[in-house]
């Protein structure tokens, strides 16, 4: 009986889970995006609707009208337009990547167009905010308040509204027809472009509502609440196996009601189950994805009329001529040394930490370039693994006192453990699943493992010291770059080994066609095991480094789940298979928003030391906020992962396709003009159109 | 003099920068059926995209009954009574059977009765008849060209191109939509048939239109094809075989089918 | 029964309310040109799917090579010997001709872990090369070595995934409409091509094809299915001379 009642309780919460997984499951019908900045979308419409409410006091049909009915889906209908429609024909990944950029992108917009400054309490979509005993009369142990009614018919309002677009409308074939191929749909005299305008209108409307609706259930409105929400609502997505919304609808119920029965029946005193009540539906969601029947088989889906495009441009030369490979080696091996000399001596404590730092994280991305790149497995827990390998070091060095080089072995050993577990179950998913999965780890990890203190120390983090090596003593800043340098190259030269070796290229085939190289012989399965394992461990090493860096393995200094997915936002967008890409993006990371937080304070410091600088220059000087640094930093993350769509290949990677082709084809050409009787055959003629 | 139900007037087509079509000028009249042939490369492909809208001329006109379409959304073909079969499995592979039928009977202008246009698609090919509610992508390869058949036969449109539409089916199954494309054509509708099996095509056209490396070599009427008919389905003349950069450039973006 | 290069009995394979398959018994002996043919949906690609190991029948055994291999997958039976080609191509994405084909021969030869690459580097040597080399000169592609996949015609695309088949040394190449969407000319050249692989190689060749001209004028043996099922099975000309054939595959004429 007491079940019963916990049971009941749990389902206006698991209609949230449901409103928001349904959102999910509909966008990813319709559009194909598995659509992570869904939570964006949804927090600009309740920052809206708080605007309208609270500060212009605006009644409230017409702020929720405006709101949910009129901005989410100018919004919608925006992505659509700037964004997605190039994005048609991508790959799932492609299209997951980029909503990864919106996600981080989007609020920080929000930020700049609204103000950064904290909203409490949002605005219910109700009038009252109780109804007491409204609903539960006689004796009732609980009651549902209003914003909890509002949830409970709205979800039902959407679900039944729903089945009834895929059931029996025209509509909903069309926008599922649309997703597959918008080509061949118009050849059956579909109009593609309003079909899939409407699609994300429609979509980005259930996010808005979904935005207003939950908003109330926190006590401020953070981007990242909601966020966190929906990824505790993934669950219900994947047991509706991303296409069935009364299935989501059920998944999104259980999961509600199942928190509501565990949270009033397990053990309170314990830091296992502590842990396990808030991170529920991210175990659920990881052990839905490695039992549910059914989401191995998931093939890409592939416009059947992709042929009609002209094919992309050659990704590279692949037989570059000897001397571009050693001229490009020299120069690289120049550019680096002068980079090297140039922060010895040329740059201050400050700078030269984030080069470090910077240094240091091009590691980890280095981990990414094996495991997305290479093995072209979305993975979004390079963070926590990275994290394992600082905590391994951390605890060893602590409990043993061995050297911190010993460590920092010792970390790569159990990161790559870990993730060789990891991986087993992982590797059988594809595209989203597999991120969504890895995701799930992330955060189990976050909130199950890390406040652990066999794990991370707990409360405070574990201190590291800096090793001393022969006669170098790393704490000084400018030994310990060269340290990390001569790691960076080290770790490098590995990566680039293996993918230009068997390893890269059974991985390589892999990526296309997994019968067709299971028809020649190669075990997919394996493979992708020894890739992530791999990955793991270099992730292990950047952890360990990071921590080295820092003097402590500190989780919330270092490696939040959250910046894991700016990482892969950053290298995926700058080239997911160059080495120049991990160490940019990685200096990047560190140098960008540093170089921002100057740039933004300059004016404010200047009108400063120079008071009678005319009233204009002072008030525009007023407007320029020292915190608009970490968002427009944020914002061009975010849209670096957004060109992905262009170049698929990375920004960085056709930046120096694009020149070393430029470069040999002039060479080539004066060569031709000396000697015009060369011969041409097929494998020349056919890389310049 | 009739109007044509498509008219191509000295188009030129290019898949980004390379040129697929030179100066093609083609008419389709009412009820006629047009024999597209050539070797692969030519730009058979090219032209029934061209023709329904899929890939826009890079310069002259795409004329359907008179009124000029060129660079228009191919939506706007298909409500003009151009029905494309494009080659190879061109089904949406996540709906069903039925849902594939549908939305292009539901989709149709002026409106049609649903429910008989899929008892004639089933009849007509039986096998899918038992397939409904399969998902089109788990079909066999034959089963979907079917489905992709049984899509524009049905309809009945102005104009009917099929794009290699032997491709993957049975010799009985062949032998029985040539049949039906006769009854099709009789009731009024234009064909543009793309084909390898030279006899099928030439026994089914009034005018065989013979294309070689992007330019139409031969424009007449199928008895007058006479020997040409050897060596029309060579890839291009033999001076550009000898010379391999040539043939490179001309496959350089053959992608058809290529990695998927 | 002992001598059969490949043995498969009572293959039966079901997806939900269909039968593909129901109790197909097949041999193929070593060197032998065999064909199958049978209308659409018949169960071909499924039979090769079962045969090769990416779809596991329900019932029935499948020997190859004198050992039971239903519990291999199907990576090892490719190793055991198998190799194919698709109907619907499928080559890998960005990659040369020569890549599909060291990649082949890598896969085959095992050279090349984890250690071998980060000390080596583990280039293509030129035994390797060689070895390629020989089948790309065997099936005339030569010039189109360093040409990524994506820019090849699908006649050459179907080149390519016979090449890569044949790296891997195989005793039984599965070959699944390896014509279709070829021109006439094109055609030939893959007829030649095979004909070649299965006299001076002595690889035996298992085909599926709707040509009819192609198969009587390569395939020794014929095997037919209808609905699953195997309808007729022998000589060549014996078996498209067979009434039922006539009637369920080719239509009356012919
Ligand atoms: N995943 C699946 N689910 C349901 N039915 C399937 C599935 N895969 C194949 N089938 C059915 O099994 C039958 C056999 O298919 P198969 O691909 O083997 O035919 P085939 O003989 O190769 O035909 P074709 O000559 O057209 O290629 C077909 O009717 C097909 O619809
Ligand atoms: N998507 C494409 N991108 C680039 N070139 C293409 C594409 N499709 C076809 N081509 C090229 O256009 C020419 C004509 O091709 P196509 O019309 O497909 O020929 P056919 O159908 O006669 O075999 C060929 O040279 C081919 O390589
Ligand atoms: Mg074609
Ligand atoms: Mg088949």
């Amino acid at each position: 009986m007491q079940l019963l009642e916990y049971a009941i309780r749990g389902i206006p919460t698991g209609c949230v889970f449901a409103l928001l997984a349904v959102g999910l499951v509909l966008t990813y019908k319709t559009s194909g995006v598995f659509n992570l900045a869904y939570a964006g979308q949804a927090y600009v419409s309740a920052i809206v609707y708080y605007e309208l409410r609270k500060e212009l006091e605006w009644p409230l049909v017409a702020a929720g009208v405006v709101s949910i009915l009129v901005v989410a889906p100018l919004i919608g209908l925006l992505l659509e337009r700037v964004l997605f429609r190039y994005l048609r024909s991508a790959g799932s990944m492609a299209k997951l990547v980029t909503s990864l950029g919106l996600l981080i992108a989007i609020p920080e917009i929000a930020k700049l167009v609204f103000g950064s400054e904290t909203r409490k309490n949002p605005p219910p979509l109700w009038w009252v905010r109780r109804t007491d005993e409204w609903l539960w009369p006689e004796g009732a142990t609980f009651v549902l308040d209003a914003g909890q009614v509002a949830t409970i018919v709205s979800t039902l309002v959407v679900v039944v509204g729903l089945v009834i677009l895929f059931r029996s409308t025209n509509l909903g074939l069309r926008m599922r027809a649309v997703v597959e191929s918008p080509r061949l749909a118009e050849l059956s005299g579909v109009d593609s472009e309003r079909v899939s305008m409407a699609a994300w209108m429609l979509s980005s409307v259930l996010a808005g509502l979904a935005g207003v609706l939950i908003a109330p259930l926190f006590a401020s409105l953070n981007p990242f609440d909601l966020f966190t929400l929906l990824v505790a609502a993934l669950a219900a997505t994947v047991f509706g196996g991303l296409s069935s919304i009364p299935l989501t609808f059920v998944g999104g119920i259980l999961l509600g009601v199942l928190q509501a029965v565990l949270a009033g029946t397990l053990p309170t005193d314990s830091v296992l189950t502590n842990g396990l009540r808030p991170s529920l539906p991210f175990v659920v969601l990881f052990l839905l994805l490695l039992f549910r029947p059914g989401l191995r088989s998931t093939r890409e889906l592939v416009d059947p009329l992709a042929t009609v495009d002209a094919p992309p441009p050659p990704p590279v030369v692949r037989a570059r001529p000897q001397w571009v490979a050693t001229s490009a080696r020299v120069f690289g091996v120049v550019v680096s040394l002068v980079a090297l000399l140039v922060s010895w001596f040329a740059l201050d404590q400050y700078w030269l930490g984030l080069a470090i730092s910077g240094l240091v994280l091009s590691v980890t991305m280095m981990s990414l370039i094996v495991v997305v790149g290479m093995g072209g497995m979305l993975s979004l827990c390079q963070a926590a693994l990275a994290a394992i390998g600082a905590f391994a070091l951390a605890q060893v060095v602590e409990a043993s006192g061995a050297p911190v080089v010993v460590g920092l072995v010792v970390g790569i050993l159990v990161a790559a453990a870990v993730g060789a577990l990891l991986a087993v179950p992982v590797v059988r998913l594809d595209g989203v699943y597999l991120a969504l999965a890895t995701l799930a780890f992330a955060l189990m990890f976050q909130s199950i493992f890390v406040p652990l203190s066999w794990v991370s120390g707990g409360a405070v983090p574990i201190s590291v010291p800096r090793p001393v090596i022969g006669p170098l003593d790393l704490s000084d800043d400018r030994y310990f770059l060269v340290f990390v340098v001569v790691c960076v190259i080290a770790t490098a030269l590995v990566v680039i080994r293996l993918r230009e070796g068997t390893t890269g290229r059974f991985l390589q085939a892999l990526q296309t066609s997994d019968v067709a190289a299971a028809s020649i012989g190669i075990d997919g399965p394996r493979a992708r095991v020894v890739a992530f394992t791999i990955a793991a461990g270099i992730a292990g090493f950047g952890g360990g480094l990071a921590a080295i860096d820092l003097g402590q393995a500190s989780y919330e200094a270092s490696f939040p789940y959250i910046i894991g997915l700016v990482w892969v936002a950053l290298l995926v967008s700058a080239g997911a298979r160059s080495i120049q890409a991990a160490v940019l993006s990685g200096l990047f990371f560190f140098l960008f928003p540093a170089l921002l937080d100057k740039l933004f304070a300059f004016p404010g410091n200047w009108v400063e030391t120079n008071p009678d600088a005319p009233s204009w220059v002072a008030s525009i000087a007023d407007t320029i906020q020292p915190t608009w640094a970490q968002s427009v930093a944020f914002i061009l993350f975010g849209i670096g992962a957004i060109t992905y769509a262009k170049h698929p290949e990375g920004s960085i990677e056709a930046q120096t396709t694009a020149s070393v082709n430029a470069l040999v084809r002039r060479v080539e050409a004066r060569n031709a003009a000396r000697e015009p009787a060369r011969v041409g055959g097929p494998g020349t003629g056919g890389t310049t159109p | 003099m009739t109007v044509p139900v498509l008219e191509l007037d000295h188009v030129d087509a290019a898949y980004g920068p390379f040129r697929a079509l030179f100066d093609v000028s083609l008419r389709v009249d009412p009820g006629e059926a047009v024999a597209l042939v050539g070797a692969n490369g030519a730009g058979k492909s090219t032209i029934a995209r061209v023709a329904s809208g899929l890939l826009p001329p890079t310069s002259g006109s795409v004329l359907v009954d008179g009124a000029d379409l060129s660079g228009q959304a191919p939506f706007r073909y298909a409500r003009a009574g151009i029905a494309h079969a494009p080659e190879g499995r061109s089904t949406f592979a996540s709906l069903t059977v039925t849902e594939n039928l549908e939305l292009a009977f539901r989709s149709a202008r002026p409106k049609r009765d649903v429910a008989a246009d899929l008892t004639e698609a089933f009849t007509l090919f039986p096998k899918l008849g038992e397939r409904r509610e399969q998902l089109a992508g788990t079909l066999s390869g034959g089963e979907q060209r079917m489905l992709a058949l049984a899509r524009v036969l049905v309809l009945r449109p102005r104009l009917l191109v099929a794009d290699e539409l032997s491709l993957g089916l049975a010799p009985i199954v062949t032998a029985d939509v040539y049949r039906v494309l006769g009854r099709v054509r009789d009731a009024g509708t234009a064909l543009l048939v793309v084909e390898q099996h030279l006899d099928h095509a030439l026994a089914l056209a009034d005018r065989v239109v013979v294309l070689q490396q992007g330019e139409v070599t031969f424009d007449g009427p199928p008895e007058q094809l006479g020997d040409l008919s050897t060596t029309v389905l060579l890839p291009a003349g033999s001076p550009s075989r000898a010379d391999p950069t040539d043939a490179a450039a001309t496959d350089a973006a053959a992608t058809d089918g290529g990695a998927t | 029964m002992s001598d059969a290069l490949l043995s498969a009995t009572g293959v039966t394979k079901r997806y939900a309310g269909i039968v593909a398959l129901q109790g197909v018994s097949l041999q193929v002996h070593a060197g032998e040109f065999a064909a199958v043919i049978g209308p659409n949906g018949a169960g071909k690609s499924t039979l090769f799917d079962c045969l090769t190991g990416v779809q596991r029948p329900d019932r029935g055994q499948v020997t190859f090579d004198g050992r039971p291999v239903d519990s291999l997958k199907p990576a090892a039976r490719a190793r055991a010997g198998m190799a194919r080609t698709f109907q619907r191509i499928e080559l890998f994405g960005g990659m040369t001709v020569l890549d599909h084909l060291i990649v082949a021969d890598r896969a085959r030869t095992r050279r090349g872990g984890l250690l071998a690459d980060v000390l080596t580097g583990s280039h293509p040597s030129s035994e390797e090369l060689d070895r390629c080399a020989t089948v790309l000169e065997l099936l005339g592609l030569e010039e189109w070595a360093e040409r990524p996949a994506e820019s090849l015609s699908l006649g050459k695309g179907r080149l390519v995934e016979l090449a890569r088949a044949l790296v891997c040394e195989p005793k039984l190449l599965f070959l699944d409409e390896p014509s279709s969407g070829l021109d006439r000319h094109e055609t030939d050249e893959m007829g030649h091509a095979l004909q070649r692989v299965q006299r001076e190689h002595g690889i035996a060749i298992l085909l599926i094809e709707h040509d009819v001209p192609l198969v009587q004028r390569l395939a020794e043996r014929i095997s037919v299915l209808d609905y699953g099922e195997l309808i007729a099975s022998g000589p060549t000309e014996e078996v498209l001379s067979n009434q039922k054939v006539r009637v369920a595959y080719l239509g009356g004429s012919t």
